[in-house]
C-alpha cells in the first residue's frame, strides 16, 4: 500500500501558485514545495507541472532544479518526474556510472509490472534518444550483459496460470546451478528472464519445499564474481520484492554515512505503490521504524520530504 | 466443349498459384457423366487408374489441391486481422512448425516498426498465455536460439543521430566475426547478436554502408549461407532485398508449398512497401489464378492508398 497522503480535494491552480510563490523572490520556501508537492500524486504532479507552465510560461521542474541543491534537490526531482520518465533517469545513472550501478537495472526491470517497464523503455528513448537495452549492453560485459539485457527486454507474461512441471523442472536446475556454482548461465538467464512473475513464484516455492531452504539463503554471501552480484538481487526482486526494499533501505541507513541514493530512490519509487508494507517489514527486521531511522540519519528539507513521502503527518 | 480442350483447361486450372474458379465452374456444370468420365481419365494428376475398375482420386495431389483452394482464405483472414494478432499468429505458427520457418519469426521481429512488435507481443499474451520469448526457448533448441529471442525482445530506437564512429567499429566487429571466427560459432558470437538486436535501425544501416566501403562486400553477401542471419541483416537493413528474394522464390517453377504461402503473408502484410519499391515480379500476373489473384492483385493496386 502507498504512504503518501493526498488530500481529498486539490486544486491543481492552487498548487501552481503556491509553488511559484515558493520560488519568487530570495531563497526558498521548501517546506511550501514539500508541503504541496509531497501530498500530490503522480497524476496530480504532472497536472501540476502542465498547469504552472500554462500560467507563468515556464517549467517547473527546471525552476525547482535552479531553486534547489542537494539531496534535496535529487529527492525532488525523482519525485515530480512521472514514474516511467523517473525509471528511465534512474537506469540512465546507474548506466552511465564508471561502475554501473547494476542492481538498480535488476531492481527496475524485475519489481515493475510488465506494462510499466515497456512504458520505462519507451520514456528511455524519449530522453535518451536510445534503447534502453542498447545502453545497457553498450555499458556491460560478458554474463552479466546477457543477464541484464535479458531482464530489461523482457516483456512477461501477467497472468496467474502456473504449469507445475514447468516449477518443478526448472527448480530443479536452479538447485544444480546454485548447488554447483558452476552456473549454467545460459539457463539461469532463460529462466529467470523469460517466465512469468506467477511461474517464477511457483519455481522459488518448489525450490524452497524441496531443499529447504530459499533460494536466495543458498546465494547469500557479498563474494563472488560479476554475475553471482547481480544474479542474486534479481533473484530477491523476482521472489519477493518487498523484502528487497527492506533490505535496501536498511543497508542505506546501516552503513557509515548514509546511502541518500539508495534511500532516495526507494523511497520515492515505492512511495505510491508498497511502501507501507516495506514499513512494517521494517520494523519486524530492526525493531524500529523506519520513520524514526530516517529521521535519525538525514537532516533539513531533505529528512522533512522523506518523511513526508513515508506518511508522516505534518 | 471438345473434350482435350477441357482436360487442359482443368489441369490449368489448378496449375498457378490459387484456382481458377470461373473456369472449373464452366468445365465441370457443362459436363455430363460421361463427359466426367474421359476427364477424369485424361488427368493424369489428380486420378488414378483403380484395379477394382474406377478413376481414383489421388490423394496427395487432392492435398495439394486443398492448400491451392485455401489460399483465398488465408489471404483474406491475414488481411482482416489486426495486425498485431496476425503477426502474433504467424509468429506462433513458424515456432511450432520449425527451423525452416524461422525467417518468418525473424521476418515479423525486424520488419516492423517497434511499436508494431511490441504490439505482437500484447496480442500474444492474450492468445497464447504466453510470451513469445517463452515460446520460443521452451520449443526451439537450436543454436538458433539466442538470435530469435534477442530479435523477438527489441524494443528499437527509431530516429536520427547515429554515432558514425561506433556504427564503424560494429561493423569491423561484426567483420572479424565472420572472416576470423568459425563461422559456424556466428549464432553463438554475444557482441554480432547484441549489435544486431539492440542497434536502431538507422544505426544498422549506416553499419552497413561502412562495411560495404570499408570492406568491398556487403555484409548480406559475407553472411551468404548463414541463414536467418542472413535473414536478420537484410529484413534491418534492405528489407526490399529480403522481400523480393522470398516473392521471387514463391513463383518460382518448382516452389515449395512454403514458398507459395509466404507470397500471400508479403503481399498481404507489405502492399504499401509493394507498390513504391515496385518490387513484384511481373510473373505474378501469369502464375497467380482466380479469387486469389483478384485479391492480391488488388492488394498491391490499392497498396498506396493511406
Amino acid at each position: 500500500m502507498a504512504t503518501i497522503d493526498v488530500p481529498e480535494q486539490v486544486s491543481v491552480l492552487a498548487d501552481a501558485e503556491a509553488l511559484r510563490k515558493a520560488c519568487k523572490g530570495w531563497g526558498t520556501d521548501e517546506k511550501a514545495i514539500i508541503s504541496v508537492l509531497g501530498h500530490r500524486n503522480a497524476v496530480q504532479r504532472k497536472q501540476i507541472r502542465l498547469a504552472y507552465e500554462d500560467l507563468y510560461q515556464e517549467d517547473l521542474i527546471k525552476r525547482l532544479e535552479s531553486e534547489l541543491s542537494g539531496d534535496f534537490e535529487k529527492a525532488v526531482y525523482r519525485w515530480i518526474l512521472d514514474p516511467a520518465d523517473r525509471d528511465a533517469v534512474l537506469a540512465n545513472v546507474a548506466i552511465k556510472k564508471l561502475s554501473p550501478d547494476h542492481h538498480v537495472i535488476v531492481e527496475i526491470s524485475c519489481t515493475r509490472s510488465p506494462e510499466e517497464l515497456l512504458a520505462v523503455r519507451r520514456a528511455y528513448q524519449a530522453r535518451y534518444k536510445h534503447s534502453l537495452e542498447e545502453d545497457v549492453a553498450a555499458h556491460t560485459k560478458g554474463d552479466t550483459r546477457k543477464l541484464l539485457v535479458a531482464l530489461v527486454s523482457a516483456f512477461r507474461f501477467d497472468g496467474e496460470e502456473i504449469d507445475t512441471r514447468v516449477a518443478n523442472s526448472e527448480a530443479k536446475i536452479l538447485h544444480e546451478t546454485v548447488k554447483d556454482k558452476e552456473f549454467n548461465h545460459e539457463e539461469i538467464i532463460r529462466i529467470l528472464s523469460t517466465r512469468s512473475k506467477m511461474q517464477l513464484m511457483a519455481t522459488f516455492n518448489r525450490y524452497r519445499d524441496d531443499h529447504g531452504t530459499t533460494i536466495t539463503k543458498n546465494l547469500e554471501g557479498d563474494s563472488g564474481d560479476e554475475f553471482l552480484k547481480t544474479l542474486r538481487p534479481t533473484i530477491r526482486c523476482l521472489n519477493d520484492p518487498k523484502k528487497y526494499f527492506e533490505k535496501v533501505l536498511r543497508n542505506s541507513i546501516r552503513r557509515v554515512g548514509t546511502d541518500e541514493d539508495a534511500l532516495t530512490r526507494v523511497i520515492v519509487t515505492r512511495a505510491e505503490k508498497d511502501l507501507k508494507d516495506v514499513k512494517e517489514l521494517y520494523y519486524k527486521r530492526n525493531s524500529v521504524p523506519l520513520d524514526q531511522a530516517v529521521a535519525k540519519d538525514t537532516t533539513g528539507d531533505y529528512k522533512a520530504l522523506l518523511l513526508t513521502l513515508l506518511g508522516k503527518e505534518d | 466443349m471438345a473434350l482435350p480442350v477441357d482436360i487442359e483447361a482443368l489441369d490449368k486450372a489448378f496449375s498457378g498459384i490459387g484456382v481458377d474458379e470461373k473456369s472449373l465452374i464452366s468445365i465441370l456444370t457443362n459436363s455430363n457423366e460421361e463427359h466426367k468420365k474421359s476427364l477424369r481419365k485424361g488427368s493424369s494428376k489428380l486420378f488414378i487408374e483403380d484395379a477394382k475398375g474406377f478413376e481414383r482420386s489421388d490423394q496427395s495431389s487432392i492435398k495439394i489441391l486443398k492448400h491451392q483452394f485455401k489460399r483465398f482464405k488465408d489471404a483474406v483472414m491475414l488481411s482482416v486481422l489486426h495486425p498485431w494478432e496476425r503477426d502474433a499468429r504467424l509468429i506462433e505458427k513458424a515456432i511450432r512448425k520449425g527451423p525452416k520457418h524461422y525467417n518468418v519469426i525473424v521476418e515479423m521481429a525486424c520488419t516492423r516498426s517497434s511499436d508494431q512488435l511490441l504490439g505482437a507481443r500484447k496480442a500474444y499474451h492474450s492468445l497464447f498465455h504466453h510470451s513469445i520469448e517463452e515460446h520460443l526457448v521452451t520449443h526451439i533448441k537450436g543454436r538458433e536460439r539466442k538470435l530469435l529471442v534477442a530479435l523477438v525482445s527489441a524494443y528499437r530506437f527509431d530516429g536520427p543521430g547515429v554515432n558514425e564512429d561506433v556504427a564503424k567499429s560494429e561493423a569491423q566487429i561484426l567483420y572479424e566475426a565472420i572472416n576470423n571466427g568459425e563461422k559456424n560459432k556466428l549464432l553463438d558470437h554475444e557482441d554480432a547478436i547484441m549489435i544486431l538486436a539492440t542497434r536502431s535501425k538507422q544505426h544498422l544501416q549506416a553499419l552497413y554502408q561502412h562495411y560495404n566501403q570499408s570492406y568491398d562486400k556487403t555484409l548480406a553477401q559475407d553472411l551468404e549461407g548463414e541463414g536467418i542471419l542472413k535473414d536478420t541483416v537484410e529484413c534491418l537493413c534492405t528489407p526490399q532485398t529480403y522481400f523480393t528474394r522470398v516473392l521471387e522464390a514463391a513463383v518460382k517453377e518448382d516452389a515449395d508449398e512454403e514458398s507459395k504461402r509466404s507470397l500471400t503473408r508479403v503481399i498481404v502484410t507489405q502492399k504499401e512497401q509493394l507498390v513504391k519499391e515496385g518490387f513484384v515480379p511481373n510473373k505474378i500476373q501469369d502464375i497467380l489464378l482466380g479469387l486469389y489473384k483478384d485479391f492480391m492483385l488488388a492488394s498491391i493496386a490499392s497498396g498506396d492508398i493511406k
